[in-house]
């Protein structure tokens, strides 16, 4: 349990930051095929 | 089809002007209430919870889903998508009512409504998101208001008047465009003041994004649902244009709301992991967070996608209902149920039955005034002396 919680500022950023880019670099691979979902039939 | 000139018609007496007769009467009485004997005598409000449905209903979703008008003009004539030309004018009418409603509500929860011009022209609180909010809507009714006068001109026979007017339409766009970019982000804006309020799950630095994206997905689903409404009780009043334009419309819109909820849904998740709440979804408020996104932002935006991709009607009609019905959610979440969420349940709100008839009131009187206006100017149709503008 002791790992999971966080102490300063800087480990709050590092560990959101991270997850945030992870999430980002998701949505770049998702949102590009969701177009071509979208538009395939044109 | 319309009449193009103004003649008086004899109202019939059907079961729909029957019904919404009495809904009349009622919000008469109770707005004789409310300004006799006060707000505490026809509302549930407290210090606790000053802002009822009055706001989170009648102003936050009214605004939200009169953005039809904003979204419907940039497409037509700041993106010269000249095929969605045919709704622009209904869009705009119904933003035009519907900014109106917004404020004629407002006065119920002010109260003093000879005192609506201080915060513009007497007292501004220019360090205020209320005062900017109010200027915006002020301005932006305005706004609304000349872009819908071409229509009342032609009704009227007044040429070159409207002449003058349609030649303003482009710039007038533009300010609607800034307007609505700027009051709609700052209603959501409004709530960054209640972080210990609102619960952390709704509460958000994002908040003003959400609520600018959201506003532009709900705009699209009211054209597509005004359109499918006027397409079942006022197809006498559309000429072949506009009928022919209809579905063009739905599945733009469609492909277009899809493509912005996904976007949305992505933005909640990065505020998700910005403000690192993941721990809140495994409560009873992360459930019912999630039946909000997932049920009524991600689920319509696929039937959207799937309706527009399959050119099925039906089901982009529906999807168009669903998220009108998610936006109002998410506006009821964020100013009522989410809303002092540390609260004892016997000190939370719910609204009273006045004020559910006040909003259903204010409501009705949009639907008679947009019956009333459809049905004698060139809204749904082309004058046929002013075609192909």
């Amino acid at each position: 349990m002791l790992d999971t919680i966080i102490y300063t500022l800087q480990d709050f950023m590092t560990y959101t930051k991270g997850i945030t880019y992870l999430i980002m670099g998701g949505i770049l691979i998702f949102m590009p095929l969701f177009w071509y979902f979208l538009t395939g039939r044109e | 089809m319309a009449l193009d000139k103004p003649v008086f018609i004899k109202p019939k007496l059907t079961l729909f002007n029957i019904i919404i007769g009495i809904i009349l009467v009622m919000g008469l009485i109770l707005t004789i209430l409310r300004f006799t004997k006060g707000i505490g005598a026809v509302t549930n409000l407290d210090n606790n919870n000053p802002w009822g449905i009055w706001i989170g209903f009648d102003l936050l979703c009214g605004v939200a889903l009169a953005a039809g008008g904003y979204v419907t003009s940039a497409s037509c004539y700041i993106f010269g998508l000249k095929r969605y030309h045919s709704a622009v004018r209904p869009a705009i009418l119904t933003a035009f009512l519907g900014y109106a409603l917004v404020v004629l509500a407002l006065h119920y929860d002010l109260g003093r409504p000879l005192r609506l011009p201080y915060p513009i022209f007497y007292s501004q609180g220019t360090s205020s998101l209320l005062f900017e909010v109010g200027l915006c809507v002020f301005l932006y009714l305005t706004v609304l208001f000349v872009e819908f006068t071409p229509a009342a001109f032609e009704w009227l026979g007044l040429k070159k008047i409207r002449a003058i007017v349609v030649k303003l339409i482009l710039l007038l766009t533009i300010f609607g465009v800034i307007l609505s970019t700027l009051h709609q982000s700052s209603l959501g804006a409004l709530f960054m003041i209640v972080p210990s309020k609102l619960h952390p799950l709704w509460y958000s630095g994002y908040l003003p994004i959400y609520f600018f994206i959201s506003s532009m997905f709900a705009g699209m689903s009211m054209v597509i649902f005004e359109g499918s409404l006027a397409h079942r009780y006022l197809e006498n009043e559309m000429d072949a244009t506009h009928k022919k334009e209809a579905s063009g419309v739905a599945f733009g819109f469609a492909k277009a709301a899809s493509l912005i909820m996904m976007g949305y849904c992505a933005t909640k998740l990065i505020g998700l992991a910005v403000d690192n709440n993941w721990h809140f979804l495994g409560t009873s408020w992360g459930l019912w967070f999630m039946f909000e996104v997932v049920g009524f932002v991600a689920f319509p935006a696929v039937l959207f996608a799937m309706g527009s991709r399959e050119k099925n009607l039906t089901m982009v009609r529906f999807a168009a209902i669903w998220t009108i019905l998610g936006i109002i959610l998410n506006r009821l979440n964020i100013s009522i149920v989410a809303f002092n969420y540390h609260l004892p349940a016997a000190d939370r709100y719910f609204p009273s039955l006045s004020e559910i008839g006040t909003s259903v009131f204010i409501v009705t009187l949009g639907i008679v005034a947009y019956r009333f206006i459809t049905t004698r100017m060139p809204i749904l149709h082309e004058h046929p002396d002013y075609k192909a503008h």
